[in-house]
């Protein structure tokens, strides 16, 4: 096995052990904890795709800034208590069958679907995550939705600030 | 590495996604299953797009630059959906003291 392939698969047990520890966990913050792992190991498959501008993009706007809010939220409210209300085991059990059902018809589905030799991943090489290249990309052809984005934004923040807001 | 893996493990975070959502009752950890969703789809955006410039890097050398382009999109429409996401969880908690999504069956009655 080369670097690429331990590293892959080391990256990958973590971000899926982390997933089914953040919906495992019967602490909210814990959960937040475990998410940011999970988004730490995607950065890292990011990395390893040489996306390095989307890699430090998540690291910076997921777990830097919506995780803290996250906390922000959960610590403000106190919700940090390891109690959840419960109450059906039978529904959720259900859930949990239903998600299995979902996993078990993609995977079926999508095992071999026309997927020859080739077609591979490009790991380590090829320079379009670079942020040159992205940057050029992102103010020449799409620089509108880029300008859209920046409004909804604004528009996020003023809805939020209503939406928050005593009356 | 084959794209196959790739797939695989976006479609199980995926899965795991949706099984928070359907078995959790807390509405931030739905929330937040929805953003690790979010993140298996980007996962496979990135992927394809490296495979398809190792296929096609011949034709044009920046191809495949658009699925990134893509991931860069999603993240930011995640954010602004977890800010206003997160306000009315708070607007939520302010009104029935709980963040507990079974006690929002109002509209059932």
């Amino acid at each position: 096995m080369s670097i690429i392939q331990i590293l892959f698969w080391f990256l990958s047990v973590v971000a899926l052990f982390s997933a089914l520890m953040v919906i495992t966990s019967k602490n909210p913050v814990y959960s937040v904890l475990w998410l940011i792992v999970t988004f730490f190991a995607i950065s890292g498959h990011y990395i390893l795709l040489n996306a390095q501008f989307l890699a430090i993009v998540n690291i910076i706007v997921y777990a830097g800034a919506i995780m803290v809010l996250f906390l922000f939220v959960i610590m403000l409210m106190n919700l940090n208590k390891e109690t959840e209300p419960q109450k059906n085991r039978w529904l959720k059990m259900a859930g949990a069958i239903a998600g299995g059902c979902l996993l078990l018809v993609l995977v079926a589905a999508l095992k071999d679907v026309g997927v020859k030799e080739k077609d591979t991943a490009l790991v380590y090489e090829g320079g379009i995550g670079l942020i040159k290249n992205l940057g050029k990309e992102l103010f020449s052809t799409y620089v509108v939705p880029f300008e859209i984005s920046s409004v909804l934004f604004l528009s996020a923040m003023v809805g939020a600030v209503v939406i928050g807001k005593k009356e | 590495m084959p794209i196959n893996l790739y797939i695989l493990l976006a479609v199980a975070l995926f899965a795991i996604g949706i099984i928070g959502v359907l078995t959790r009752r807390n509405a931030i950890i739905i929330f937040m299953c929805i953003e690790l969703m979010l993140n298996a789809v980007n996962l496979l955006l990135v992927a394809f797009s490296k495979m398809h410039h190792l296929k096609m890097a011949g034709v044009d050398p920046r191809i495949g630059t658009d699925g990134q382009i893509f991931v860069f999109f999603i993240m930011v429409v995640a954010a602004a959906e977890v800010s206003v996401g997160l306000a009315i969880i708070v607007m939520m908690y302010r009104n029935i003291h709980s963040v507990d999504v079974n006690f929002l069956n109002r509209l059932k009655h």
